[in-house]
Formats: structure tokens, sequence, C-alpha cells
């Protein structure tokens, strides 16, 4: 298993780990993937007054494609509003990572777990 | 078990190589041997070739590394089958004893931690008609004779149990379990790679028919095995390779010279050198497992008592272990997880002890030998202490622990 120079770069020195307010109404969470099938990741979302998100944390319980995806994915969520998050694709961040066929996956779990979120902050209003 | 890379590993610092149960580099010793059995200035000849020189001084070397497998294992020289590996003794033994057996009775009986080499050669026979039980293990990895008793029926031919597991080095008691299979009148095959010279074989007293060495998990070449057949009395196979009737018809095809005698030297050195390394390799190993005292959600996997001196399977909860392979990528180790793996399965052996997915997915197999060093075992416990600290503080699941949430009470949504 060969891993691409930006997962490594990702997996090294992931971007905004941590943990927003899930309990603030403008904070949504996303928790997806299970530990029996050895990833789980949890990506939450700080929105404006504006709808923009603005900020984003993530920690991710997976494989060095798994963290590598859901670090990239908090980068370019930021700036974006929920509308264009969501437009996000696994393809994309699979294309960005050059994640191999097996590792595919990873990517599908960073998508879910944007859409997740953004579920999340709309359930709350 | 999966080892994982970096696309520039061949530019990094070599790694400490942890992984013996995977392969050992052939000793040099061995290697200096096998280099005489190859050029045109050595003994190149056809060990087969019973009319000239060359395959004279082919034949002696072949017979001399059959009698160094042989003393090593107690066993007669005229007991060893030369073949390409354990895969292939496993192979002969077990579909050859099926084949040539077959009217006794069409009931095998084996372990769910096997090797592939074994569990894939019972499900081939199964689809040939054969019945196949896989047993549980005991959740120490050991075999219930309580449960090998209630398996055992009137149509079993063979039961396969191997030495020493693999991945979790547990040493499974043959002499009981074939004492067993003796008073049943059923044939005992035994998958011995990880085990010879590592434990004790004497197969001048061990009720076992039938055993599987590798040459590369002792300092010996890859591509080279080879199966005891009892002889006292006869144990009869249906060979697999069919050819000029090489070893006694059970295994056809040209020796493999240099190859053999690499595997006679190693099991010699072994011979030699077997107790004394075993009390080094333990104590390295002892060292190893004490660095990771006081670190929380940490479990050993498999007996410690019934273990071979060289590993050590251990399972840091909440971390996926490969990647914690990524982050100790300074020692070659592998894992229980099975990211890499299009199946998403962890692996078997740990499932089979009764192990969660998570706890299989969060393991990490050291394995040392002849050349760990101290300095070696030190590096990797601040490494392994480092890089867990860093992945448990970026997984959710070490903080859904550190709040007291039970992880195995939430529904997941599988994917």
């Amino acid at each position: 298993m060969a891993y691409g120079e930006k997962v490594m770069d990702h997996y090294e020195n992931p971007r905004n780990v941590g943990v927003l307010d899930k309990d603030a109404k403008n904070v949504g969470t996303g928790m997806v993937g299970a530990p029996a099938c050895g990833d789980v990741m949890r990506l939450q979302i700080q929105v404006n007054d504006d709808g923009i998100i603005e900020d984003a944390k993530f920690k991710t319980y997976g494989c060095g494609s798994a963290i590598a995806s859901s670090s990239l994915l908090t980068e370019w969520v930021k700036g974006k509003s929920l509308e264009e998050a969501s437009k996000i694709k696994n393809t994309d961040i699979a294309e960005e990572l050059a994640l191999p066929p097996v590792k595919v996956h990873c990517s599908v779990l960073a998508e879910d777990a944007i859409k997740a979120a953004i579920q999340d902050i709309k359930d709350k209003a | 078990m999966i080892t994982i890379q970096t696309e520039d590993y061949k530019n990094m610092s070599t790694p400490t190589y942890m992984d013996y149960s995977a392969t050992t580099p052939v000793d040099k010793r061995v290697a200096e041997k096998m280099m005489k059995y190859l050029t045109m200035d050595g003994d190149f000849g056809n060990p087969a070739s019973n009319s000239h020189y060359y395959g004279w001084q082919a034949d002696d070397a072949v017979k001399k590394a059959r009698q160094q497998v042989a003393d090593l294992i107690g066993a007669d020289s005229k007991e060893i089958v030369w073949t390409s590996g354990a895969t292939e003794s496993n192979n002969l033994a077990i579909k050859g004893i099926a084949h040539f057996y077959h009217k006794k009775g069409k009931h095998i009986i084996t372990l769910k931690t096997e090797h592939k080499a074994v569990l894939d050669t019972c499900r081939q026979l199964e689809r040939e008609g054969y019945e196949v039980d896989y047993l549980d293990p005991m959740p120490n990895g050991l075999l219930d004779l309580n449960v090998l008793k209630a398996a055992i029926r009137e149509d079993t031919i063979l039961v396969s149990i191997m030495h020493v597991n693999n991945e979790i080095g547990v040493i499974q008691d043959i002499t009981a379990i074939g004492n067993l299979c003796r008073e049943n009148k059923v044939f005992f095959h035994v998958d011995a790679a990880q085990s010879a010279g590592k434990v004790d074989i004497n197969l001048s007293e061990l009720p076992v028919d039938l055993m599987s060495f590798s040459a590369h998990k002792i300092y010996g070449p890859k591509g080279m095995g080879a199966l005891y057949v009892q002889r006292k009395p006869r144990i009869r196979l249906e060979a697999q390779m069919h050819g000029g009737g090489h070893e006694r018809g059970m295994r056809s095809g040209t020796l493999a010279t240099h190859q053999i005698v690499g595997m006679g030297e190693a099991f010699a050195i072994a011979q030699a050198e077997m107790k004394e390394e075993n009390i080094k390799i333990g104590l390295l190993r002892d060292r190893l497992l004490a660095g990771f005292d006081g670190m929380e959600e940490v479990v050993i996997n498999g007996d410690m008592d019934a273990r071979i001196p060289g590993n050590l399977n251990i399972s840091f909860n909440y971390v996926e272990g490969e990647s914690l392979m990524m982050a100790i990528n300074k020692i070659a180790v592998s894992s229980g997880s099975a990211c890499t793996s299009s199946s998403l399965e962890p692996s078997y052996v740990l499932r089979a002890l009764g192990l969660s997915d998570e706890l299989a997915h969060s393991s990490i197999r050291f394995t040392i030998g002849r050349y760990t060093t101290e300095q070696d075992v030190d590096m990797a416990i601040d490494l392994v202490r480092e890089k867990v600290q860093k992945l448990r503080d970026l997984s959710p699941l070490w903080d859904m622990f550190k709040e007291g949430i039970d992880i195995s009470k939430i529904e997941w949504a599988a994917h």
C-alpha cells in the first residue's frame, strides 16, 4: 500500500483537529462510519450569520487516507456557504489526494460527513 | 496481516525490522553456503544425475541438508520430503491424506486460526465433497481438547492443527492433541512453519504423522520447505506434483540444491543456537512489553505463557492499526487491521479469539528475532508511546471513551 505525498502531508500535519461546541445553534456535527469497519469521522462546522462556514474541526479514527480526507475537507469547507459545501463530491477528494481504488471509501465517508453536518445545522434551525 | 509503506520509502533511512514472523533475512552463514551450489566453479549438478561427479557432489549436499533438517526435529532423514515451502507442504499433507485415504472417511478437523494455506486447502476439499469442521479456539488462542474430542467422528481421517500461530505466537499442545488423534486412529498433521527453531520438536516421540516446515521463517531462503512424513507406521500420500518420481514419488521436480543446502544450514544453526537465542529474544520481548506499562486501553492478544518468545501482538484501543503503522514507520511491523484490503474485514485470527472488530483493527504484531537489539526495542517503545497518544488525540472514539460513552452501545451506520 503506497501513499501519495498529499495524503502523507495531511496525515503528518492534520489541519483543523479539534472539537466545537456540539450544542451551539450555529454548529453542525456529522459523525459517520463505524468502529467495526475501521473508520469513524466526526466533522463539525460553525456557520456565521451570513450562512458562511467560518470554522471547521474534525477528529477521525481510521487509516491515513481517512484522516487525510477529513483534514482536506475541513480546509475546503471553510469560507463556503452550506449550499456550496454540500456540492463537494467524494471524487474531488479522491482526485486531490490521489487515493487508490481501495481507499475511495474514505473519500465517500468524508462526503457523508459534510452532508451529515449540514443536515444537523438545518435540523437545529 | 498487512504491511504498509510510503511512496518515498526508498529514500527513507531503512526502518528497523520487527516483522520476523512474516519472514527473516537469510543468515549470512547460510547465504555463503548456498552460493557454493550455483556456478560452474561450484557444485551445480543435478542431485539426480547418479552417473557422474557433478551429480554425486550435489547429492551429497542434499543428503547432508536432509540430515540437518531431520536432526533439529528429531526425525529420520528418510522422513523428509523437500517442497517449495510450508504452503506446498500443507497442501501435500492435507490433500495427500484426503485423497489417498478417502475410502476411510471424508471428514477433516482444523482450527479457525490456521494459516490460509491450511484453511483454503480445506475449502478446496469441501468443494470436492469432503466435510470440514473449523473449530473455535479458546479466547487465549489455544485449542480446548474437549472441543476436539467432541468433533472427532467415525469418518474423521485427519486433524490439522498448527504448532505456533503466525499472528499471536501461541503454542498448541501438540502432544495432547496427537495422543487424542492416535486414540481415535486419526492422522495428525501439524503446520510447524512458525515453530521450528523456536520450540523444541522431537518427532521420534511426538504423536505426529505429518509436519510442515519453512526455511525462510528461520533465516533460510524463501521458496524452500519440507514435509515430514512418518515412516513407522508408514503414512501414504497421493502426490500433488507428478514427474520424475523424486522424493519417493511424493513430490517430483529437480531438487534445488542451493535452496536445500540453505534450509539445512539454517536448521543446523537453529539447533546449535536456539536455546541461547530464545533467552535473548524473550528478554527483548519482555522489555518491549514492559515499555508499554501504564498505557491505557492496551490489550495483549493470545496467551502470554504458551507463546514463542519473539511475538508480541497487542491492541491499542481507539487507534486504527494501519494509521499507527504509518505513524511508526521507522519500524517495520504488521497489523490485524484490514484497511488496505478491499474486504474491510480485520484479522480472522483475532476475530476467532472473540475480539471485537475495533480491537482487531487496532492490533499491531511485533515479531523480533536474531538481529533485534535493545536499542531497537527502546526506539520502538518511545515511538509507539508518542504516536498512540497523537492518534488518540485525533480519535473521536478516544474522546467518547474519555467521556464515559460505551461505543459498543451506539448504533453505527455500517458502510
